[in-house]
């Protein structure tokens, strides 16, 4: 189980991005964190892979533990060999490596025996990729790229998946196949994913239990059904409004409540 | 008008060839650096010369054997390039890479100025136990320097080895990986200070190589870091990144200087072979600038 204790996260000794925010995410489950751009998100994950001290970043208040050992003052490799792996958002793939070689860099830490293994097993859940096992990655396509992505991650034998945004940009279609192959690796190979999400509706529609993001906080959390059916998040995260109609901004009532939640 | 002299023509393309794959060797240790950590490094050719240097200064000023003369040389290069990455580049990742370049000039100047400061400044012959005489070839009489063959065929198998390195080795791979992005190779689990340092380490073994080499053929003192400035023209034309690009790029600007020296220096009273290959790097800029074999930048669209 991982387990974020009310961390804080400053940017450049000045920028307050995370302001105590506490997330629980059980093994075997697929937790997920909503909310708007700006909201912290990524700074979530990073602040989890370790990956906050390239770009100045720094957890100054609170703890990340994992299985009971605190993991937030590891270096960002060390934290793989944890078994955390972060895919990022807009896939990231390495682009002048073919898909093949994308995942020998993914599976790194493993050794020639395991890394045969994983790499079946990363082609058996994305047979596109294994079809296109030798081409440059930087000229898959956008859906291809993130099945990449999300394969160089499996690579390493990961306990725990942090996922972001993996919707961005894809066609309709894609997004269901990938969303599917998540929801599959996590049920058949218990793989525990914090998936971090604009989309809500796609997010919730996988999720076991969510959390809501705003300005650097968790403001609501709940089981993924239980907020599909809150009026808040159905306003502002799927857009219907409370009588099924289309959401007006003249409505003053909806900011009213928003404010609630910022206190 | 007399007939075409083959022969000569031979000559001036075969030792060209040999003197380029020569310069590949210096160019290696360039992109080496470049495909890894994305840091130009100008200062190549005072590696090759401090290296050549130390091995001078040893084998002819306090008579070590030249073997002893030559890992003593690797190892401080090897010593000389760890340190370097971690106090001068380490701090400086993430930094614009103008910084990089800066700080290499800097480090340039540096060694020029240590190199007499610590071995003195007098030209010291490095004797490599081969014969020296020409081995001359076939009915057209080529002529062939046994130092440039020794120093070619080298050049050949440590660019095939790291050319195997990068495409077919776990490592090699990992390395290519910490090039393309550093952030992501970090969250893959790669200790990408590690690479960065392995990558100084090779280049710092490479330059070593190409001071023995060049030294014996040049004589070392501080003009050997000259040789530095003849990368420029290889790693242009042949690709920033490509160690393919690095031979082929080696191979033409020997040629060319060596056709140049051989057909326009007695046209034109000399001179030509110093700056004809800069000419073809201007040229390979203004309508290939990647190189022969570098990689363009991929974008979609």
């Amino acid at each position: 189980m991982l387990n974020l204790n009310n961390i804080e996260v400053v940017y450049d000794n000045v920028i307050l991005v995370l302001k105590g925010c506490s997330i629980e995410v059980p093994e075997g489950r697929i937790t997920t964190v909503l909310g708007a751009n700006g909201a912290g998100k990524t700074t979530t994950l990073k602040a989890i892979s370790g990956l906050l001290k390239p770009e100045r970043g720094a957890v100054t208040r609170g703890s990340i533990d994992l299985d009971g050992e605190r993991i937030d003052l590891f270096e960002a490799h060390d934290i793989v060999k944890k078994g955390i792996v972060q895919v990022f958002e807009g896939r990231r793939v390495f682009v002048n490596l073919s898909a093949d070689e994308n995942l020998i860099a993914g599976g790194h830490i493993q050794s020639s025996a395991v890394m045969k293994q994983r790499k079946e097993l990363v082609y058996g859940y994305f047979p596109r990729i294994a079809e296109r096992r030798h081409v440059q990655a930087g000229y898959l396509s956008g859906g291809e790229q993130q099945m990449l992505a999300i394969g160089r991650a499996l690579m390493s034998d990961p306990k725990i998946v942090l996922l972001d945004e993996p919707s961005l940009g894809l066609a309709p279609m894609i997004i269901e196949e990938i969303f599917g192959i998540i929801s599959k690796l996590n049920k058949e190979q218990g793989v525990t994913v914090l998936l971090v999400e604009q989309n809500a509706a796609l997010a919730l529609a996988i999720a076991d239990h969510g959390y809501v993001m705003e300005n650097g906080a968790i403001v609501m959390d709940g089981p993924a059904s239980e907020l599909g059916e809150n009026a808040d998040i159905k306003e502002f995260y799927l857009g219907i409004s409370e009588h099924g109609e289309k959401r007006s901004y003249r409505n003053v009532k909806h900011y009213r409540r928003r404010k609630r939640w910022l206190n | 008008m007399e007939d075409f002299n083959w022969g000569f023509f031979l000559e001036l393309l075969v030792s060209g060839v040999l003197i380029g794959l020569m310069y590949s060797l210096i160019a290696l240790g360039f992109v080496l650096i470049y495909k890894s950590t994305d840091a130009i490094n100008f200062a190549q050719g005072e590696f090759v010369m401090i290296a050549g240097i130390i091995v001078g200064a040893s084998a002819a000023s306090y008579g070590l054997p030249l073997w002893l003369a030559i890992s003593l040389s690797v190892a401080f290069m090897v010593l000389f390039n760890v340190g370097l990455e971690r106090t001068v580049l380490r701090p400086m990742i993430g930094r614009p890479i103008v910084a990089i370049i800066m700080a290499t000039i800097g480090l340039a100047a540096l060694l020029r100025g240590a190199g007499p400061f610590f071995f003195g400044a007098e030209t010291r012959p490095l004797n490599l136990p081969i014969d020296d005489a020409p081995i001359i070839i076939g009915d057209h009489f080529i002529y062939l320097n046994p130092i440039h063959l020794l120093g070619a065929a080298a050049a050949v198998i440590f660019l095939l080895g790291f050319g195997w390195f990068f495409l077919k080795s776990r490592k090699g791979v990992a390395m290519r990986a910490v090039a393309d992005s550093h952030q992501v190779s970090m969250a893959m689990g790669i200790n990408v200070q590690r690479y960065f340092a392995l990558a100084w380490v090779m280049a710092g073994v490479v330059a070593a190589l190409g001071g023995v080499i060049w030294g014996s053929l040049l004589g070392v003192d501080t003009q050997l870091a000259i040789i530095g400035l003849k990368v420029f023209p290889v790693v242009i034309l042949g690709g920033l990144d490509s160690i393919v690009g690095v031979i082929v790029g080696g191979i033409i600007v020997g040629v060319v200087e060596n056709l140049a020296a051989g057909y326009l220096d007695p046209m034109v009273g000399g001179g030509t072979k110093d700056f004809t290959p800069y000419v073809l790097m201007i040229l390979m800029l203004m309508f290939k600038p990647y190189g022969l074999f570098g990689k363009p930048i991929i974008e979609r669209i």
